[in-house]
């Protein structure tokens, strides 16, 4: 993997996280809720104020520098998803501390902030601002999304009238157009035409290049392998194994087969 | 297996690193950062107010045609059962109507405020005030948009409040400063307590009655203390009294100091203690 230009300073460090969910009692909405979401993975405690808590990350510590391209792996409802949110700042640790350096882009719903009433370029500007950019850094980028999608004229009409696979072409370029310093990706992109994914995977390769961190949750192994260097196995809330990811691989693999 | 033993002088300092913070630090950075991203919650409140008539022939100017239908059939319905002229009835009741629907909307819709924000706050870390300030711009929209009716009530009775109107800015910007912490407070309680937005709806269809908006304070004889102890009164005229040409009392300016200071220490200390929760609510 080339790792060429991108910032040598950015940092994702973990210490000593835990984050626990409250089940709200009176609320059955938020009961099943997190039930559902949890069924498989976090283990079920109390906490200081008898409420039951699902314990979906406990005591993660970890350290990512610039250059690291961590693939997560772990089964469903292993925490993967919650790791990712607390790496993005979005649940703020039940205990511990997550320090960053560098602008964390989350891209797990690469529809976020669409507004079907708005005309492509509009859409563009306001994920652009979503992900904190100034309006000269989003227009400067402007064209480049134009060329990507290749909608055209049709940037300037609303998205609702757009077929969905224009609306896959429009999203995705919004998505992988401003760079990061450490980037999070929830399940992998991939939809659209073959033309457009051959098109699609050469972005992907140097967004991702772009970025100094990569955290790249996945079930495919040979995603892993295409763009990870190191591994991280989540079970049950714990960070069961970090390491190369060929020998972090071959060790959930051989739990999976084990079928436990 | 961690590989916590990085040699830390590898980096340099040019990025800036971040902790997560708790406390006061945690909502002193909210509010700042959330207004530094002023665009976006600019453009996000006004898109949602286009949205809502998009296609109308009217658009936002609905708010206005209906704001000023209201007025003026109860307007003359109250001047009638309430004995009083309609040239003087008409401009109290419709200026207090103005600023009431504001500060009803603050208390009534801030319910949704973050829970509303689910798919935002589940995705990506912004400012908490984001949220907040979105909020607060739209309802402001929908403000300007009702007081043309206002506008169109002084040219009609040729009312000239003369340049008292003037602190009728500063009434409203004391409105508007406790609107935005007022909705935090609300909004961050209602995420937490589901049955808190249906307790305001019913407690604020109660205050529309015991707030002096289409009666008379003066009415009230020996029981001064029902808009005397109101927080929704004092707030109410120092924007309506300079709207009519009236000078707000002092009581009503320290009374809404007061308010104001409460307001700002409640919603600050919840947003300290509990800013770091609020994903885990919704």
């Amino acid at each position: 993997m080339v790792t060429s230009a991108f910032d040598r300073t950015a940092l994702l460090a973990f210490d000593d996280v835990s984050v626990s969910f409250p089940i709200y009692q009176t609320g059955s909405r938020s009961v099943k809720k997190h039930l559902l979401f949890r069924g498989t993975g976090g283990q079920l405690a109390t906490d200081a104020s008898h409420r039951i808590v699902v314990e979906a990350l406990r005591n993660v510590s970890l350290r990512l520098t610039a250059g690291d391209r961590i693939a997560l792996i772990g089964r469903n409802g292993a925490g993967k998803t919650t790791l990712l949110r607390a790496m993005a700042g979005v649940y703020q640790p039940t205990s511990g501390n997550v320090t960053s350096r560098g602008r964390i882009s989350p891209l797990f719903d690469i529809a976020l902030g669409i507004d079907a009433d708005l005309s492509g370029y509009d859409n563009i500007r306001l994920r652009g601002m979503l992900l904190g950019l100034s309006s000269s850094q989003i227009e400067s980028h402007m064209a480049d999304i134009g060329d990507f999608t290749g909608l055209g004229d049709y940037l300037s009409i609303p998205v609702r009238t757009y077929s969905s696979g224009m609306m896959t072409r429009l999203t995705f370029a919004v998505a992988t157009c401003f760079s990061p310093e450490i980037l999070l990706m929830d399940e992998w992109i991939m939809a659209g035409d073959a033309a457009f994914l051959a098109k699609a995977q050469h972005r992907v390769a140097s967004f991702v290049e772009r970025a100094s961190i990569l955290v790249l949750a996945s079930h495919s192994f040979e995603i892993c392998r295409q763009w990870c260097t190191k591994a991280i196995w989540m079970e049950r809330g714990r960070l069961q194994m970090f390491g190369e990811i060929e020998a972090v691989l071959q060790a959930y693999a051989e739990i999976c087969a084990g079928g436990t | 297996m961690h590989p916590l033993s990085v040699d830390r002088s590898q980096f340099d300092v040019r990025l800036p690193a971040t902790t997560t913070a708790r406390g006061f630090k945690s909502a002193r950075l909210d509010l700042l950062d959330g207004l530094t991203h002023w665009r976006l919650w600019g453009s996000l409140g006004w898109n949602e107010i286009v949205q809502r008539y998009r296609r109308s022939v009217l658009g936002p100017f609905w708010l206005t045609a209906s704001m000023g239908v209201m007025v003026i059939a109860l307007g003359v319905v109250y001047a009638e059962l309430f004995q009083q002229e309609v040239d003087r009835f008409i401009p109290f009741f419709c200026s207090g109507m103005l600023v009431w629907t504001l500060m009803a909307s603050y208390l009534t819709e801030s319910g949704t405020l973050f829970t509303g924000s689910e798919c935002y706050i589940k995705q990506i870390s912004l400012p908490f005030s984001v949220y907040v300030f979105r909020f607060n711009w739209t309802k402001l929209i929908i403000f300007a948009h009702n007081f043309i009716v206002y506008l169109g009530v002084v040219i009609y009775f040729r009312i000239w409040p003369g340049s008292v109107a003037l602190l009728a800015i500063v009434g409203l910007l004391a409105i508007v400063v406790n609107g935005i912490f007022a909705s935090l407070t609300i909004g961050m309680v209602s995420a937490r307590f589901r049955d808190i937005p249906q307790v305001i709806n019913s407690v604020v269809q109660i205050l529309f009655f015991l707030t002096p908006i289409f009666w008379r304070p003066d009415l009230l004889r020996g029981h001064a203390f029902i808009t005397r102890y109101n927080p929704f009164f004092h707030l109410l005229q120092v924007a309506r009294a300079p709207l009519l040409g009236e000078m707000p009392s002092t009581e009503n300016y320290c009374a809404v100091v007061l308010i104001t200071v409460l307001n700002i220490g409640v919603s600050v200390y919840l947003l300290s203690r509990f800013r770091g929760r609020i994903a885990y609510w919704i």
